[in-house]
Formats: C-alpha cells, structure tokens, sequence
C-alpha cells in the first residue's frame, strides 16, 4: 500500500516538476476566489491578480517594481498646459485574444477605449447594468464620474479625455485595475448573442496571459496569449490553485504543488527562509497603520500633547508583537516604496521621560482618554487590540489612563467618522494608485474632516502644499510639495504613525522573474522557471 | 403511511419559513452595514450610499423585504450574491456535489469503521480494547477539526508525502465537470491516473470530516448493543445453544440497529457544520468553504440564501431518515 501510495504522490509531483518539461506550468496558490473576471466591478485584490493583472491592460501600466505609471496600451500622451485635456496615442497594432470562445477580427483601437470608460461612467450606457447591482466601485471611490467631462475618439488611435479640473493623479488611476481595457468588438458579439454577463464570466483582452477555464472556487487556467504585443510569455499555462489557508498553502509550497504563494503566516516565515527549496521576498507594503487623534478635541487640539503622546509609543515593541517583525515602524504617513517619501524627516524618538515632562509643561494632567481599536486583522494592523494594549500600557507610563473600546467593523468606520468623536481611533490605509495624493490628500485633506480624514485635522499649510501638488503635472515639482507636506506633517503629529507592514512573498527556488509589486498586486508577466 | 407523510411535510413547511425568518432576520439584527462595508476604509458619499442601498433594496421595509424574498425562495430564486452578482442557487448547485461526495465518503467511513469498533467493544465490555476504542472516541470527538485536519496535511502530505496537500484532483487533470462528482468524472473522463488521482485527494478531508461521526455512532452503536445484549430473548437464544456470532450478527445487532440509523441520520447536519472547516482546510470547493469565503466577504445575500439551502436539505434528508424508520418500524407509523 506504502509503495502504491509513495507512486500516487510522485505521479502527483509530477504534475508541477516533470510535466512542465513539455509545457511549462507556473502554479500560483492563490489566496481566494475571484468575485468575477470584469475588474471594474469589483474592488478586491484577489479579483484583480486573477482577471486584471493576466486578461488585460490598462493605458498606463505601473513599472513592475514601482508606483510609477508608464506606457501601457497608450504608447504615448500629452497633457494641455492647464492640465485639463490628456490626449492618448493608441498603441498600433495590439491584438485581442483568440480564445476557444471568441476570434477578434480587428485589432485593439479608440473605441474600445471609449467602451471601456462609458460602461462605468455613463448610467444610461447599456453596459452600466449589465450585471444587476454593478456599482463601479472603484471608478466611483476615485472620483472619475465629477473628474471626466468628456472622452471623445479623435482618430482611430487617438482618444482624448477632457477634466473638469487639474488632477495630477489622474495618470497614476488609469493604470488601476477598475480602468482595463475590453474588447468592444467581444462585448457587442455578447450583447448580439444576448450573454452579456459572460463578459464577467469569461474575460478577453489584450494581456500576457489568455482565460481559458474556471472551476469555481478550485482552479483557473490561463495560458499564454501568443499574440501578446509585449511578447509570448515563457511559462505556457498558468494556473491559480485556490487554497483559502495560509498554513496549507505552505505545505503544498513545500511539496511543489505550488511555485509561489502570497501571504504566508507570519509564524512560518523563518522556516520558510531556512528551507533549501525556497526563496522569499520582502518589501514594505503600499500601506501605514495610524493612530489618529482628535485635533478638534481638548487637550488632543495642542501639538505639544500629541507630540508627547507619539513619543511614548514604542512602535518597535507594536511591531514586534504583532507582526513578528514583518513590519517597519512608521515616520511618515506614506510609505518608504512610493516616491516622494521623505526619508530626511526625524521620527519623534520614544523617550517617555521626556514625554511626561512635556506633557507637564503642556498643563495637561490626570489624562483619561479612549483609544480605539480596530475589530478585524488589516494587512497594516494584523492585531490592533494587541496594539491598543501595548499603547495602553506605553502612556500609562506617562500617566495617562487608557480604555481600549471597540465596535463591530462597520459601525467602527462610521463612529470614528464623527467630528466631535472621544479618543484616538487605530486605522489604516491601502494604497490604491500609488500616487502621494492617495495618502496624503485623501487622508489629511481639509476636505476629508467628517470622512477619511479620522484626526479632523485642517492645517492650511498641509492643504494648500497637497492641493497645489495635485493641480501640477511636473513630477519633481509634486515630489516638492510633498516632502514639504510630510515636515508639516511630522511638525504638527496629527496622527502617531506606527507601521508600515511587511508584504512577504515566499516560492519555489526555480521561480525566475518575479517582481513585487509595491501596490500587493501578483502580476505573472516575465516569469519563469529554471529547468 | 401517507398520512404519516402528510404529517411530517405539514411539520417541514413551517420549519423552512421559520427558518427562513431566522436567516432573514438574522444578518439583518447584527449591527453593522452591507453597504458602507462595501466601500470598507473608504468613504462612501451620503448620495452614493442611498443609491447603493436602493439598487440592493435595502431602502425598503423589513416585512416587505422578507416577503419580496419568500417569494422569490418559493419560486426558486434564492437572490443573486451582493459580490460575485451571480444566482445563489446557480452557485448552490455547481458546489453542492462537491460536499455530497466528501460528506458521502466521510459518512461510509464513519458507519464501515464506527459500527464493527462499537460492536467489539460492547461485546469486550470493560476490557483494555473497549476502554481504548472508548477513550480513541471521545478525543476524536473532542478534536478540533481546523487542528486535526493540518495534523494530517503535515504528516501524510508534508513529511510522508503519500497524499496531496489539498484540491479534488490533480491539476494536471483537466475536464469539464458532468456530474459534478470528480470520482464519476474522472473516470468518464478517460484520463489515465485520473480517478487514482481523485481518490488519493479524497483521502484525508473524508477522514478528517468521519472522525465525529464515527466517534459518535461506534459510542451509540456499543450502548445500544450493551442494551440489547442484556435482553432476554438474547439469553435465551444463547441458552439454545446459538452460536455466538449468531447471537450477537443476527439477534442483537438487528435490534441494536434501530437507534444507530437514527443516529447516522443525524449526522448529516453534523457533516454539513464539519463540511465548512474541512473544506476550508483542505481547499476542497463546496458549500461549507463557499459559505465560508461569503462570511469573510460579508456577503449577506449568500450566507442568507446559503443557509436556507442547507437547512432545506438537512430537513429533506431527515424526511427521508423518518420514512425509512417508518418503513423498518411499522410502530412509528401509528
């Protein structure tokens, strides 16, 4: 039995190890099923590896390895000098896929483009409530319906949309998920044939990996799109193995069941490291956890009391029990990999003594206060009630008494909302774009007090240094700007910054070519495996 | 016997709408809000929220909500998912063979293994082999199964490498679903090594999911036994010089069968709440991990569609185990 049994899993390895000889096969663990395979409707990343990031592309794509947004399917653009119309140069000669199930008859062009933006920007679109209850999401969340006046097809490889205001970022969103582009042609077979839910069903687009097949909530198959313009791929099929448990994706890691899988269990990291047949990335996330004070509430509305507050948290200590290390104490509220992070900015260094004397010197005494914490576990903060207690027990150091309260999740994003809110409330942020207006502006703008903007902090000088930065396209002149920003930051500490989390990526020793991505996205174009 | 038909049907209806009121009423009571939680750390407009609400039908009253959604429920639409748009019953059953098969093997398991383990215990009463079969049945019911299933994924997967990790089949294999029963197809397929593949996937989830049932029927199936052993037409066929094992296969066991049924019958539903850590752990797509991969996207419409589902069915399978009582036990008729 032993013997018959020991043949079944060697008929097994196999399937990864010697199958490939023929036909290379990259098997990624994913950590979920996809909601669906139009990208636009959804906002998860799960949704985005398995359908944006293998069937299509985008405008603008970010440069693996970094935030920045480079020629995609635009081959190039120009921008008017009041920032105000973007006009793109179609790449020529781009194919859609040929799959099983559709045969493209021309080749990618301007309206395709206009397709893939009226579907979600325009209500009375036909495509706008082809699934019931499409909310657009994230076209909505970044604002593009009051940002877009117009896109109008100039020629058939010209498209140009014109803004209802200056808006820098608006780059850096064309190359998110939400905006990839479809086939027009695919989407009109669809809608002659009268399946048009199969667009979210059955994906095709312009990108490095074809869809072949989905078994629900087990396998997708991909394989490699022969006419990709970038160039054919060197794996031939790609495959996503849905395994929802960090542990178990581990195992078959190790038994080559898998090549690479994302977000392991930060118990394992070590042994994953020591282990002879793996390989592990490491890279800050697009990410930073905060505790955010009210600056509208005595005493929290004195600096003095919110710095000495943030030098009596030992961040080091949060890190080390929450994340186990996999995470970097946080200075700034952006992260280290997005550009215009200012590494010259001086942390306030943890010094309780010094802490309680300016809090003394500030007139504050017998301090009670809440500090919030989160219900769930984030990437940013995996444990924030642990968090809450480390914090609890740093300003008790200092004399402050601390009661850690929470809500379920969504009551907890609504309270913490409230302008006249009590305490300091422990949240987070994701990056979507890349862009420093994603974290800066969203999160500290004046106009985000009531909303994102959890401390309700409105320094005019903040503002005005993200606003101009949003209205100017020269990338060194925003780069400026926000490093200004984040020394008015520092100075006034409407937030305690206190991680940014480690995102990990653990595989196979013969995995070549794979970049991570700052944004968390697990792209698979370039990669490879040794023989 | 149609009577008593009638009468059990008459007793599943208000069971199904009161169930059904509970899986409407519940994700409904829980504080917190679908909607905003869409949007997550991002904040969605007062407009936005209103609109969203609307399109979902949130905005309407409650009774008129349950009653919109018994409708659909008796017509055969059970809603469409909040995240993945799609029909809940369409997904319902492309998943469900998936736990039928697991939920099958794990049950003949539990039954081939449980009963013979209870019998020889009863029989061995007070011995070193019953106290150990005793003992073995109250830890593996005791077992967390999150725990015991990544016990076995590491030694029989991980350090002995005789099973797979995790998944129905082997990937290599490729082919459309037919029945939905990955044994069945594998072999429809033709696929050399396919069906060997399939089994040897099956393995450790079906094991895992038999462990509390089997604990459960060999302790039901050694009690009755020990009951029925002490009867007197058990001495007296003893006394007319029966052999034991026709004492105990034919005379006893027969008798002691009737509560062991019973049991086994209500392990469906105990199949279907171990189903969902199962699945879970070893990746294996059915309802239990569908459900919960919902819970973790906060899908109310699937957990809510989803439970009715399960309870629907749970409720049809102990009909059935009612029938076939009153078919073995002409008494329960009356």
């Amino acid at each position: 039995m032993k013997i018959k049994l020991t043949f079944a899993a060697a008929l097994l390895a196999a399937t990864v190890m010697s199958g490939v000889a023929n036909a290379k096969t990259f098997v990624y663990c994913s950590e979920g099923s996809p909601e669906g395979f139009d990208p636009g409707l959804y906002t998860a990343g799960t949704t985005f590896d398995a359908a944006a990031h293998t069937v299509y592309n985008r405008l603008l794509e970010f440069e693996p390895g970094t935030t920045n947004p480079v020629a995609g399917l635009a081959e190039s653009w120009t921008i008017s000098d009041d920032g105000l119309e973007y006009t793109f140069k179609i790449r020529p000669g781009v194919k859609f896929q040929t799959t099983e199930f559709f045969t493209p008859t021309r080749e990618l062009n301007a309206d395709d483009v206009i397709f893939s933006f009226e579907r979600q920007l325009k209500k009375d679109n036909p495509w706008n409530q082809y699934v019931a209850g499409a909310s657009w999401e994230y076209f909505n969340g970044m604002g593009m319906p009051e940002l877009i006046k117009s896109i109008e097809k100039v020629d058939d490889l010209t498209v140009k949309i014109s803004l209802n205001k200056p808006e820098a970022p608006f780059l850096a969103n064309l190359a998110m998920p939400f905006i990839s582009i479809m086939s027009k042609e695919y989407a009109d077979k669809l809608d002659a044939d009268g399946k048009k839910e199969q667009l979210n069903q059955m994906p095709l687009g312009t990108g490095p990996y074809q869809f072949v097949g989905y078994q629900q909530d087990a396998v997708i198959r991909y394989k490699a799109n022969a006419d990709y313009w970038g160039g054919k791929q060197k794996i031939d099929d790609l495959v996503f193995a849905i395994t929802t448990d960090a542990a178990v994706r581990y195992q078959k890691l190790k038994a080559g069941e898998c090549h690479l899988m994302p977000y392991p269990n930060s118990a394992d990291v070590e042994a994953m490291k020591a282990d002879p047949n793996l390989k592990v990335m490491e890279q800050e996330g697009l990410n930073v956890a905060y505790l955010a004070y009210n600056t509208t509430q005595a005493p929290f509305d004195k600096v003095e009391v919110r710095k000495a507050l943030n030098m009596a948290i030992n961040k080091q200590a949060i890190v080390d029990a929450v994340f186990q290390g996999a995470a970097t104490p946080a200075k700034n509220p952006i992260p280290p990999t997005m550009w215009s992070y200012d590494n010259a900015v001086q942390d306030d260094a943890y010094d309780p003594e010094a802490a309680k004397k300016m809090l003394e010197d500030a007139g504050v005494k017998d301090l009670s206060m809440k500090v919030w914490a989160m219900p769930v576990s984030r990437p940013y903060m995996l444990n924030a009630r642990r968090a809450a207690e480390l914090i609890q027990s740093d300003f008790e150091k200092i004399g402050v008494k601390v009661e850690v309260v929470s809500y379920e999740w969504a009551e907890y994003l609504e309270r913490s909302k409230a302008k006249d809110r009590d305490g300091a409330v422990i949240l987070g942020w994701t990056g979507d774009n890349g862009d420093p207006d994603n974290f800066l502006h969203t999160l500290l703008g004046c106009d985000a007090v009531g909303g994102n903007n959890r401390a309700q902090w409105c320094n005019e000088e903040f503002n005005k240094l993200v606003l101009d930065a949003k209205a100017t396209s020269d990338q060194a002149e925003r780069t400026k700007l926000y490093e200004q920003a984040q020394v008015v930051f520092k100075r006034e500490a409407p937030w305690a910054t206190l991680d940014h989390s480690l995102s990990v990526v653990p595989m196979r020793k013969e995995v070549q070519g794979f970049v991570q991505s700052p944004l968390g996205d697990f792209a698979f174009e370039g990669v490879d495996l040794a023989e | 016997m149609l009577r008593f038909l009638l009468g059990r049907l008459a007793v599943l209806i208000p069971t199904f709408i009161g169930v059904s009121i509970i899986a409407f009423s519940f994700i409904r009571l829980l504080p917190g809000d679908p909607v905003a939680l869409l949007a997550g750390e991002r904040v969605m407009s007062p407009e936005r929220h209103a609109e969203i609400s609307h399109t979902l039908g949130f905005d309407r009253p409650l009774p008129i909500q349950y009653l919109d959604y018994l409708g659909g429920v008796l017509t055969g639409d059970f809603g469409t998912s909040i995240v993945t748009k799609k029909p809940i019953i369409d997904q319902f059953f492309a998943l469900f063979p998936a736990t039928v098969e697991l939920s099958l093997c794990a049950i003949i398991i539990a039954v081939l293994v449980g009963i013979p383990a209870g019998i020889f215990a009863a029989i061995k009463r007070g011995s070193f082999f019953d106290q150990s079969i005793m003992g073995a049945a109250l830890v593996g019911y005791s077992m967390p199964i999150f725990w015991w299933g990544l016990l076995l994924i590491i030694l029989f997967a991980g350090i002995l490498q005789w099973t797979p990790v995790s998944g129905r089949i082997s990937l290599m294999y490729f082919f459309p679903p037919v029945t939905g029963f990955m044994l069945i197809d594998s072999l429809l397929s033709g696929q050399a090594g396919a069906f060997k593949s399939a089994v040897s996937h099956l393995i450790l989830p079906s094991v895992v999911l038999s462990t509390i049932p089997l604990a459960v029927i060999a302790r039901q199936t050694r009690s009755a036994m020990l009951e029925v052993l002490g009867e007197d037409y058990v001495r007296t066929a003893r006394a007319k010089g029966l052999s034991p094992w026709r004492v105990i296969g034919i005379h006893a066991l027969r008798n002691a069968m009737i509560p062991v049924i019973t049991t086994i019958g209500l392990q469906v539903g105990v199949l279907m709440a171990g189903a969902i850590l199962t699945e879970t752990i070893f990746s294996w797509p059915g309802i239990g991990k569908w459900m919960v991969d919902s819970v973790f996207r906060r899908d109310y419409a699937v957990i809510q569609g989803g439970l009715l589902l399960i309870a629907g069915i749970i409720m049809l399978v102990n009909l059935g185990v009612d029938l076939l009582y009153g078919l073995i036990n002409p008494r329960i008729r009356l």
